[in-house]
């Protein structure tokens, strides 16, 4: 068992709490018609997203799905550019220029939140090649989706990552859909962590919606690929809430299902550890919530507020 | 059923009843891409079509680009004629080496021994916010592999003719729809036996003073421009090249004889677009005697499509582009 501080614990809810409301403001936001393009809401997949960051090191780097909010949070990014981002303004992380989809933060290890599916898993390899080849001592968390799992390039990418035993741990959040394709549609194995005996590699299924659960796997993935053992495949069983994106009128699930899933919310499941284990007072659970709500209203001024791009930033940045 | 009855439908709809009657015409007809059944694929055209053909003939695949394309050659090299919706054009540079590697050479290579009767249904272009991943319009780089066929529709009539043909013609052709066009309402022709020729352009708008090209989302800004300055005595002619590869030369040939002005446009960065192959071959021509001013291209900015959307839309022709093209062409500015 990895021992928790106080202090982590507070982290981890804190930053639960502000995916969530990152993402139901954003969605506000988005049905208000503020947004301009596409939002992949991770609502019901902040146990995964946030935990599997949290899980790393300083230094060390990570690949984010397109649905990357959770993700993006967990790995430290400050909420204010985030939502300037999504605003598409020129504060944002990529300086209005790539949007919810993009949001990245490369000096700092954040590759990027990628709109290709399976566009993660080769950029993952080769950051891992760099990590290996420089004896960084560093990991690279790779994010993607259930349906990523079907391309090519996950397949190519993880027979790669294994005979190059590259320090990448590879995190698939299987929200039971590809956009609308249940995950029994789409492939024909039980666990997609079963694709890993292909490769000769560690895979491990665990449940995407225990805090405890992802952050106490990718601790331990972690330590492996970075003992230079090699890639490790995780899948976190998990759902999504929400739509997969706002114009998904959802007609290939029920409600009832989704009904189910939403007892077994990752964050009510996180309040309940912390007050069954007595670890903070009900005082100091609501002041987290509180305090991540606020983050996350002072985020929407800060964006709101932020100039837009200026026009002649257009043609800047195309090369180094 | 043959008959002269129009009904007005959107540019979605009409690549819907297309496929639909080519379905229904023909069983080897199937239809594959991700998300095309329940979910009705990403833009709706295939709403639908799954209660109409069942899952045997509409295949919700995996995402799995490289394998969609791949089956379709396949598939169609022994005895199918499948359709394929890549979700966003974008993502056929995951299903290029199908396509490019076997799809399209396979006949020749093959001394004439096979055909490949396929179509991928591409959607293409900005304008939605989904930034540089999701925006943009790669038809120049089909354009360049002998083979293939390179299909574009502007509007509903168009599209519903296009894609039969393109349904029943024996090679593969890439189906190029505008994603800001499918909303687009336009009269079209519900005679079952409505086709529009591959490899033909039309003339989109009679005019006689500058001739411009234009395709896409492009066009209906060159249409806009053109009505306004049609309130200013200026009468503008648009070709509207349907068949981008390969391409019909002698209307815009014959239209630069006569207004002796050409301007083309696309989305597409202007850079090795479809655009300079057109200008090009208008320079070749006999037309190049009767240039009494240098040719305009317009296209998008050598740019990857930015996702703020005031930028988003700097980064693609727009109507004034026109206008103060056609202008500085006449002298008027
Ligand atoms: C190569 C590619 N094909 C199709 C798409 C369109 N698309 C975006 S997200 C998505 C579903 C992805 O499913 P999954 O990997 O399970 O991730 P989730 O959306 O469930 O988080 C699809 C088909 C894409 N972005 N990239
Ligand atoms: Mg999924």
């Amino acid at each position: 068992m990895i021992e928790l501080s106080e202090e982590l614990l507070l982290r981890m809810y804190y930053k639960m709490n502000q995916a969530r409301y990152f993402e139901e403001k954003l969605d506000e936001l988005d049905v208000k018609g503020l947004v301009h393009g596409t939002v992949h809401l991770a609502l019901g997949q902040e146990a995964a997203g946030v935990m599997a960051c949290l899980a790393l090191e300083e230094g060390d780097l990570v690949s984010l799905s397109h649905r990357g909010h959770a993700q993006a949070i967990g790995f430290g990014l400050d909420v204010n550019l985030m939502m300037a981002e999504c605003l598409g303004k020129d504060t944002g992380y990529c300086k209005g220029k790539g949007g919810s989809m993009h949001i990245a933060d490369v000096e700092n290890g954040n590759l990027g939140a990628n709109g290709v599916v399976g566009g993660g898993f080769g950029l993952s390899c080769g950051a891992a090649l760099t990590q290996k080849y420089q004896h960084t001592g560093k990991v690279v968390l790779c994010f993607a989706g259930d349906g990523a799992t079907n391309t090519g390039s996950f397949h190519e990418s993880l027979n790669l990552a294994s005979i190059w035993k590259l320090p990448v741990v590879f995190f698939i959040e299987n929200n039971q859909y590809g956009m609308s394709n249940p995950v029994e549609n789409h492939m024909n194995v039980e666990n997609i962590s079963d694709r890993s005996e292909a490769y000769n590699m560690p895979g491990l299924t665990i449940d995407g919606n225990d805090f405890l659960d992802v952050y106490n796997t990718v601790t331990k993935a972690l330590r492996y690929a970075r003992a230079g053992k090699g890639p490790v495949l995780i899948e976190a069983k998990t759902y999504r809430f929400s739509g997969h994106s706002k114009s998904d009128k959802q007609l290939y699930r029920d409600e009832q299902e989704v009904k189910e899933w939403q007892k077994k919310d990752p964050l009510l499941k996180m309040k309940e550890y912390l007050r069954e284990n007595r670890i903070f007072t009900e005082k100091q659970i609501q002041k987290m919530e509180t305090e991540a709500m606020i983050s996350i209203e002072q985020a929407v001024e800060f964006a709101k507020k932020s100039p837009s791009p200026q026009l002649d930033t257009i043609l800047a940045d195309v090369y180094a | 059923m043959r008959t002269n009855d129009m009904t007005k439908m959107t540019y979605r709809d009409a690549i819907r009843l297309g496929i639909t009657e080519e379905m229904r015409l023909d069983r080897d007809v199937i239809f594959l891409g991700e998300d095309i059944g329940v979910y009705g694929g990403a833009f709706g055209v295939s709403k639908g079509l799954l209660e109409e053909f069942g899952e045997e003939r509409i295949l919700d695949t995996p995402i799995s680009e490289a394998a969609i394309v791949g089956t379709a050659v396949g598939a169609a090299t022994t005895g199918l004629r499948p359709v394929c919706e890549i979700m966003f054009m974008d993502f056929i540079t995951l299903g290029l080496d199908a396509l490019v590697n076997q799809g399209a050479k396979m006949r020749y290579m093959f001394g004439g021994q096979s055909q490949v009767p396929m179509v991928l249904r591409l959607p293409a272009g900005s304008g939605t916010g989904a930034a540089a991943q999701h925006s943009q319009s790669l038809e120049a780089w089909l354009c360049h592999v002998p083979g293939l066929k390179v299909v574009t529709p502007s509007t509903p009539a168009q599209a519903k003719g296009l894609i039969k043909a393109a349904i029943r013609d024996n090679n593969p052709v890439c189906f190029i729809e505008h994603k800001m066009l499918y909303d687009a309402v336009g009269l079209v022709p519900l005679d079952e036996e409505y086709t529009l020729e591959i490899g033909k352009t039309i003339v989109e708008r009679p005019g006689k003073d500058v001739t411009i090209v234009a395709y896409g989302t492009t066009l209906a800004k060159a249409v806009e421009a053109a009505d306004f300055l049609e309130e200013e005595g200026i009468r503008v002619e648009i070709l509207n090249p349907l068949t981008l590869y390969p391409m019909d030369m002698k209307p815009i040939i014959e239209s630069v004889i006569k207004t002796g002005c050409l301007i083309v446009a696309h989305e597409a960065a202007k850079t090795g677009g479809v655009g300079g192959e057109i200008v090009a071959r208008v320079v070749e021509s006999e037309a190049f005697d009767y240039l009494t001013a240098p040719i305009v291209r317009l296209g998008g900015l050598d740019v990857p499509i930015p996702f703020n959307q005031e930028l988003e839309s700097a980064a693609v022709p727009q109507r004034n582009d026109f206008v103060h093209s056609v202008y500085r062409l006449l002298n008027r500015e």
